[in-house]
């Protein structure tokens, strides 16, 4: 190593003011985000906080001489782990709810209790542990940070990377396995749709359509049939159920006068008017 | 600024994870819990590797980023395949094992 590459070492070794200012924009913003994961009662709310600390993170990736990892970080976590996540989101849990019975006596406060002692734990070491002045990454990153990491990957760890492409493949895989669903039951598709109305001995027509041939032609209004009377299934179920059809008397023919003797349509009445 | 105050972060962080972890019931969150965690690890591995001026901190965290892209996908697919069969992602009803 020649004694410019130390000097320069030495003059990088230490924290540039602009660092730090990065450093107390983001941390706050980091941790904020990172207590949503605790404290939202949206999954996608913690999914979004989470978001928001692994792109800070990328920040502080690149601001500590690892570019390299800054953009993995980007690419893999926010473009591909958080994004599958929101994804899965949006298939079965953006309206799962945590449940509030506790099945641990305590687990709340346990959790919580737990959860601090850790903090300060793991806090008090990093505090209290003396480390070795900064190297700074100057002479590692002599020609440039994805070439010195290229050359650790595939100069010393190239078995490590070898295993961990076999561990990309397997997961692939089993993830298909693992989402693959049996068909049980037969498939039902137009044929079978079809024989199944016949044999349930509906309509096999479609219903008469409301209000045409009756004096208004509102989607409220029965049709009239070839004798004068309602149509009762001609007005759509919906408003049916809900009582929103128009009374069926009103709009009757008045030139029949046996049609207002049967006001609604029952089966065999046809034939004996 | 020291490069202590990365490392005070990274232990936040990965504090909070684990408290999520322990807390939350809905199993999406928990898993987000353990990628904070896995976060944290790399942010100290690469803190750690600028620290001793040696790249192999960063590949760690390389591998850590790689392994925890291969957890997320079978985790998911586990969470999805249980809740199809019990139309539920909280933890607390995976309990059929219980006696």
């Amino acid at each position: 190593m020649s004694a410019a590459l130390l000097a320069a070492a030495a003059q990088t070794a230490t924290t540039s003011g602009a660092e730090a200012v990065l450093f107390w924009c983001l941390a706050p913003v980091m941790v904020i985000a990172a207590l949503g994961l605790i404290f939202a009662r949206k999954a996608v709310h913690a999914a979004m906080g989470v978001i928001v600390v692994m792109i800070s993170l990328a920040f502080l990736y690149v601001a500590q001489d690892a570019p390299f990892l800054g953009v993995v970080q980007v690419v893999v976590y926010t473009g591909a782990v958080m994004m599958l996540f929101v994804f899965v989101l949006m298939l079965i849990g953006v309206d799962a709810s945590d449940s509030l019975v506790e099945t641990i006596k305590a687990q709340r406060w346990i959790g919580w209790l737990a959860g601090l002692g850790l903090g300060v734990v793991l806090v008090g070491v990093v505090t209290r542990a003396t480390y070795p002045p900064m190297t700074g990454l100057a002479t590692a990153n002599a020609d440039s940070n994805p070439v010195g990491v290229a050359k650790v990957i595939f100069g010393d760890y190239v078995f490590t990377f070898e295993v961990v492409g076999a561990l990309l493949v397997t997961a692939a895989l089993g993830a298909l396995v693992l989402t693959h669903r049996q068909r049980l039951t037969p498939r039902i598709g137009q044929k079978e749709r079809a024989d199944a109305r016949v044999a349930a001995g509906g309509s096999l027509t479609p219903l008469p359509a409301p209000g045409v041939y009756a004096r208004h032609n509102a989607l409220d209004v029965p049709a009239l049939d070839h004798l004068g009377r309602p149509l009762e299934e001609s007005v759509s179920r919906v408003l049916r159920i809900r009582g929103q059809e128009l009374g069926v008397e009103q709009f009757q023919s008045p030139a029949l006068p046996s049609a207002t003797q049967t006001p609604t349509l029952e089966p065999g009445t046809e034939d004996q008017a | 600024m020291s490069l202590t105050n990365y490392l005070v972060l990274a232990s936040i962080l990965f504090t909070i994870g684990a408290t999520t972890v322990l807390l939350r019931r809905n199993a999406i969150i928990v898993f987000m819990g353990i990628e904070l965690m896995l976060n944290a690890t790399n942010l100290v591995l690469v803190t750690f590797s600028r620290m001793h001026g040696n790249l192999t901190g960063q590949v760690m965290a390389f591998f850590v980023m790689v392994v925890a892209a291969a957890e997320v996908v079978i985790g998911l697919a586990i969470i999805v395949s249980i809740f199809r069969t019990r139309r539920s992602a909280s933890v607390d009803d995976v309990n059929l094992l219980k006696s």
